[in-house]
């Protein structure tokens, strides 16, 4: 191999920059899981927790092409209520305080959704 | 009130009749044809319209309803429903000596919601369509900003965000949207208020009573009644569009 | 064969420099267009496409126009071109790089773009605009690398490329049909929905492109050891001869069929481009200058004195381009938008940033053109390093 040393020091560098946020997080310790406050005075959600923390956002894509596409705007959740496919007026009816539950995550693991653009969060969340 | 706004706001449950009727009357209801449920249209009465020269309730009813900025710099008007010179929204109407009441005032305009939208023909994303019942709908969370149906459309009835609209909003209406920059919009014939069988913002506000919304797939409807009896025109017939707004004389 | 892009002396790295330079400009303003949107043009309701949408249009044509010096060579094997074909195709793929960054720069949601692929939409002009302009742009960095390094090794390319070749004559075509239909097409623009439009693309097309060849290689016979003799380049003035003329025939059907029939709204059209209408003149002098050009251009070129004499040949050859340039690149696409359906005259003109990120795409053509023109001509040892 031509320029052996070069290459593999190149290549050394590389990962070096690259994994730096595992490296950092190996050495500090990594920053807290964030908590998220669930609403008091409503139990049941449209699916299990566990299905809402990994894929909330199929749901909302699911819905949005419900709503918007095929017209149709309500749906049976599979705990049995019957519900408007809405972010605003179903998930925020609950879920009120944006910055405490959906950016809480979020910011956490660094994604940006832009449904904020166009979807107005309910008053009072910023308090 | 309730109850008549109800009569001419039929559900898909007399989808048999629509199709029934849509059968005996080809021209106007071609959309209703294949699924048998209801043909939106609209019908404006140019002279109750003119009476108040300067009103404009309809058009600050709807873009309240549906956050329509109200933007400083021209170029980058964004609007719904307007009022444009019976010239401009009529130029194959020629009516040199009519009435000048008419050909000097102001026609309200929006989108006609066309049978055969040149729009949604052009769109590459499917970001824009013509839904069964007649209203051309638009999915702004597909919309790429690539602004062919702006060009496509022979009415001037889409609108294009330039920059963010949320900072020119005076109210927001929270229930509704606002648009992100970068996505075309216009006119929706309020299709998040027909499910719960309300007519659209614009007719509501109406106090001249110079707006009618209507399903064209029921004979019995009262839109249908008066387009019998009444000589109505529409935007550039010649286009081959088919505009299902229609505009009494 | 790519190695040889970084071996060159200190002019070729030099004019790199400036061009990353002009890229970074571009790259500059291109970002503040995408945080604040396309409010920094000088695009407005009326007027939707404009200068990018217009230069978009005119680089279809010169990548199109690669098909003037391969057509001959392989249909008709008419061996003067044998050293021009490689240039043209690296033509090509510069030019069709640039129509795609600026359809990119030009959509509101540049990061939904790909909802074109995810959600085909047959009966768009669209799709198939990205489906040709993508599918010519594989075929001739395709052909280019495997002609080349036939040459390289010094033996003829492999027989399998030949119907490839071939098959990149009619998608030439039909990239400026397509992208011509795209405003033929709609019954609300009068001023574009002609049939001889497509047409007419194709005849500027097949001028400006090969006159912009004749350009370039004259510029890079005086920088390098490059010469194809003064053959292929007569042969190509020929090509722009018949295209430009062509072209002015055509348009000259065009103002005939809007004037002499007079109905407003297309005489309103022709108003705005060479008189000026309701007082906006924006394009009125532009247009005459154009006129002006392309009748130059006409008289050097049918001469044959003046088109086989270098000098005048050179300019004859701007006189095209820049003709040509102003009509599809200023004046085509935003005539179509003046006046609006509803009888509105808005007038539009790019504003600096528009521009600045215009000159940064054309940029980057001109980076890929010197790399490739670069690597061909060290693949053939007509470099000096």
């Amino acid at each position: 191999m031509y320029d052996g040393g070069k290459i593999l020091a190149g290549i050394a560098i590389f990962l070096g920059l690259v994994l730096l946020p595992v490296w950092h997080n190996a050495v500090v310790a990594s920053a807290p899981r964030p908590e998220v406050k669930t609403p008091t005075h409503e139990k049941h959600c449209v699916d299990s927790a566990a299905v809402m923390r990994a894929s909330h956002m199929n749901v909302l894509d699911q819905w949005r092409d419900a709503v918007v596409r095929e017209g149709v705007r309500t749906t049976v959740t599979p705990t049995g209520m019957t519900v408007s496919m809405s972010l605003t007026k179903t998930c925020m009816n609950c879920h009120a305080n944006k910055k405490e539950f959906c950016d809480a995550c979020h910011n956490y693991l660094a994604v940006s959704p832009t449904c904020w653009e166009c979807h107005v969060e309910p008053k009072g969340s910023s308090s | 009130m309730k109850a008549g706004r109800r009569s001419f706001l039929k559900n898909a449950g007399l989808g048999a009749l629509g199709l029934a009727a849509s059968k005996a009357f080809p021209a106007g209801a071609e959309g209703a044809k294949a699924g048998g449920g209801p043909r939106w249209a609209m019908l404006i009465d140019t002279r109750k319209c003119l009476e108040e020269k300067e009103c404009a309730k309809c058009a600050e009813a709807c873009h309240e309803a549906h956050n329509v900025p109200t933007l400083p710099n021209p170029r980058h008007e964004v609007k719904w429903i307007w009022k444009e010179n019976f010239r401009e929204a009529f130029p194959d109407q020629e009516a040199e000596y009519f009435d000048e009441v008419l050909t000097s005032s102001k026609m309200l305009v929006f989108c006609n919601h066309c049978d055969k939208p040149p729009c949604t023909r052009v769109c590459p994303t499917q970001a824009t369509w013509r839904r069964a019942d007649g209203v051309v709908m638009m999915d702004w969370h597909r919309c790429i900003g690539c602004r062919y149906c702006v060009a496509a459309c022979p009415y001037g009835s889409r609108s294009f965000n330039w920059i963010d609209p949320r900072p020119h909003l005076a109210n927001v209406t929270p229930t509704y949207p606002t648009r992100t920059r970068g996505v075309v919009e216009k006119c929706t014939f309020c299709e998040e208020r027909l499910p719960e069988h309300r007519s659209p913002a614009c007719v509501e506000a109406c106090e001249a009573k110079a707006m009618m919304f209507g399903d064209l797939a029921d004979p019995t409807s009262e839109i249908r009644e008066v387009l019998r009896t009444r000589f109505a025109v529409r935007r550039r017939p010649g286009l081959g569009t088919h505009p299902e707004i229609f505009y009494l004389v | 064969m790519l190695e040889k892009a970084l071996v060159g002396n200190r002019s070729y790295w030099g004019w790199l420099a400036l061009l990353a330079g002009i890229i970074a400009v571009g790259a500059f303003f291109y970002l503040r267009q995408f945080a604040v949107g396309l409010g920094i043009t000088g695009l407005s309701r009326d007027v939707t496409w404009g200068f990018y949408i217009a230069q978009f249009t005119f680089l279809v044509g010169v990548a199109a126009s690669a098909v003037m010096v391969v057509l001959p060579y392989y249909l008709h094997n008419y061996k003067a071109f044998g050293k021009m074909t490689i240039l043209g195709e690296f033509l090509a793929i510069a030019a069709v790089i640039m129509c795609m960054l600026f359809i990119f720069v030009d959509m509101g949601q540049p990061t939904r773009v790909l909802n074109v692929i995810l959600y085909p939409t047959p009966k768009s002009l669209m799709f198939w605009d990205m489906v040709s302009l993508s599918g010519y742009l594989v075929l001739n960095v395709l052909i280019s690398h495997v002609t080349l390094d036939a040459e390289r090794k010094g033996i003829a390319p492999p027989s399998w490329i030949k119907p490839i070749i071939i098959l990149s004559i009619p998608w030439a075509i039909s990239i400026h049909t397509v992208t011509a239909f795209l405003y033929s097409g709609l019954a609300a623009r009068p001023f574009w929905m002609t049939a001889v439009l497509a047409p007419r693309f194709l005849a500027s097309a097949f001028a400006a492109g090969p006159a912009l060849l004749i350009l370039m290689t004259l510029l890079i016979r005086r920088l390098t050891r490059f010469d194809p003799g003064r053959e292929p380049l007569q042969r190509l003035a020929v090509i722009v001869t018949y295209a430009m003329t062509m072209n002015v025939f055509l348009i000259l059907m065009e103002l005939f069929t809007g004037l002499y029939s007079a109905i407003p709204e297309h005489v309103a059209h022709f108003k705005f481009l060479y008189v000026g209408l309701e007082g906006n003149t924006t394009l009125v002098p532009w247009m005459w200058t154009s006129v002006v050009l392309a009748v130059l251009a006409l008289v050097l070129l049918l001469n044959p004195h003046t088109r086989g004499k270098e000098k005048t040949l050179i300019v004859a050859c701007l006189a095209v381009f820049f003709s040509i340039w102003i009509d599809k690149g200023l004046g085509m696409v935003v005539t179509g938008f003046v006046p609006s359906p509803l009888g509105h005259v808005t007038s539009y003109w790019p504003t600096l940033p528009e521009v600045a990120i215009s000159v940064g795409i054309y940029a980057v053509g001109a980076l890929v053109i010197t790399i490739f023109y670069h690597i061909a001509l060290s693949v053939r040892g007509e470099i000096a390093h």
